[in-house]
């Protein structure tokens, strides 16, 4: 889990201007994070580039928290 | 019932200073804000100089990086503009003020050029699918105005003026008419601009519009000059707080001059070449509106961007408009060092009117060395002027033929 992780936990402290203490599995990129509706889309995008991957606009809305990011991308990449 | 309205707070955001005295100390001194363009390689472009900010770094004026990479620079150079005058204003919001009773009109002349551009580079580089979703809320020319309200908690009136080059002074002049009507007590309103980008400087070198005295860029500016060979590109902000008098009277506010008259005018004439029967009316409209006679003008900031026919045809305006009280009236264009601010200008000059009017003093035209001849008016050639005016007026003209005129008179209670 850490490579992915660490590199998840990059960009979102880069994109959402967070601590990365903040950036833990648990962490809810709205609730937690401060994230909005664009912030999430914009994410979204990065974590594509990132990872060489499509996440559907489907999946991309039950993705809520750091932990379901690093894992779908474990599971998808 | 109409309201008088008074200045009580300024910000702004220039090449000659990000602060009230360093602005006004370097206007008074006669520097130039221009210099070479640093933001991008300019060895393909006829024009290379600018009235650039360098180095501007958003978080100095409060607005921290997780806000501020969501604002193009237009809107960065706005919101510290507007939190400068706020602060400058003493009007806390929720404390001495009512937030639904202050608005903003922070314009822009063109928006978030470059935004734009970056935005339009990936879409060709990477596709449709890589765009960013703040593109759309970055770029748009309102957002100042949207950002400034969210940064401020400002729940009254907002709105966006876009006229090119006169947007600062119709965002001014209508929240001049706002607070005089009654809709709000205050209002924070100016304008940024931010086109110091490659597709803006390509565009205006297009034109033909700019200077290319490249090898001096301090004397590049150099209005009612026969070596005049056109405007200089600035960037910035500069934001007034307007207030309704007794508001300004009740909270015990610094006043710093009176807005007493505003005055609009279409050219209906050309995109880009003025009409001096347009300027003239937007003058004659704005005195008209102030209830003086035109002999109270004692001095005019002129739009005077530098360019062979914008600078003849404000002349003619103005002697259409004072007839022989023309040649007793003091003319001064701060373009000569601040550049051209573009939707900003207003703003700026604004802020330079009132002071002017506070502290006796008018900022003078530099680069002033061979008068035009054709252009036989008193511009305040070079050296800063102690005069105790009382009524001073300030243009501005932009592409599309729009005009703009506010009037400003020195405080008495």
């Amino acid at each position: 889990m850490s490579d992915v992780y660490d590199r998840v936990k990059r960009i979102v402290v880069e994109r959402l201007g967070v601590e990365e203490a903040e950036v833990t599995a648990e962490a809810s990129f709205k609730d937690d994070l401060g994230a909005d509706s664009l912030d999430v889309v914009e994410l979204v995008m990065e974590l594509e580039d990132e990872f060489d991957l499509e996440i559907s606009d489907e999946d991309a809305e039950k993705i809520t928290t750091v932990g379901e990011v690093v894992n779908y991308i474990q599971s998808h990449a | 019932m109409k309201h008088r309205v008074v200045v009580t707070g300024m910000g702004v955001v220039t090449s000659l200073g990000s602060d009230i005295p360093a602005f006004w100390n370097n206007l008074l001194a006669g520097k130039s804000g221009i210099s070479r363009i640093e933001a991008f390689d300019t060895s393909d472009y006829t024009t290379k100089i600018a009235a650039e900010i360098k180095n501007f770094n958003p978080e100095q004026f409060g607005l921290d990086k997780k806000i501020s990479r969501k604002m193009d620079r237009f809107v960065q150079f706005g919101a510290a503009a507007s939190l400068m005058a706020l602060q400058d204003s003493g009007l806390k919001l929720g404390e001495n003020a009512d937030p639904e009773r202050v608005g903003v009109i922070v314009g822009s002349g063109i928006g978030g050029l470059g935004t734009w551009e970056e935005q339009h580079t990936i879409l060709m580089e990477k596709g449709p699918r890589r765009v960013s979703p703040f593109f759309i809320p970055m770029m748009i020319a309102n957002m100042a105005s949207g950002q400034v309200s969210m940064l401020t908690g400002a729940k009254g009136p907002n709105t966006t003026a876009v006229t090119a080059c006169a947007t600062g002074t119709h965002s001014i002049g209508d929240s001049f008419k706002m607070i005089q009507r009654g809709d709000a007590d205050a209002m924070i309103c100016g304008g940024a601009e931010a086109t110091i980008r490659p597709i803006g400087l390509a565009g205006f070198c297009s034109m033909r519009a700019m200077s290319t005295r490249n090898d001096e860029p301090e004397k590049a500016s150099r209005p009612f000059d026969i070596d005049r060979d056109g405007f200089v590109m600035g960037e910035g902000s500069g934001v007034l707080i307007l207030e309704s008098l007794e508001h300004a009277q009740k909270r015990g506010a610094h006043i710093y001059a009176e807005v007493i008259g505003y005055g609009m005018s279409g050219d209906a004439y050309d995109m880009v070449e003025p009409d001096p029967d347009g300027a003239a009316r937007s003058m004659a409209r704005a005195i008209k509106d102030a209830g003086i006679a035109p002999e109270e003008i004692e001095y005019i900031n002129a739009h005077g961007t530098s360019t062979p026919v914008g600078d003849k045809s404000e002349t003619m305006a103005i002697k259409t408009t004072f007839g022989g009280h023309a040649y007793k009236l003091a003319v001064s264009s701060t373009k000569s060092m601040t550049g051209h601010l573009l939707g900003a200008a207003g703003g700026i000059e604004s802020v330079i009117l009132a002071l002017s009017l506070q502290n006796g003093e008018i900022p003078p035209t530099i680069n002033l060395d061979n008068q035009d001849p054709e252009l036989d008016l008193d511009y305040v050639p070079n050296k800063a002027r102690k005069a105790g005016i009382r009524t001073a007026l300030s243009n501005s003209f932009g592409f599309g033929g729009h005009n703009a005129t506010i009037i400003m008179r020195k405080y008495e209670a």
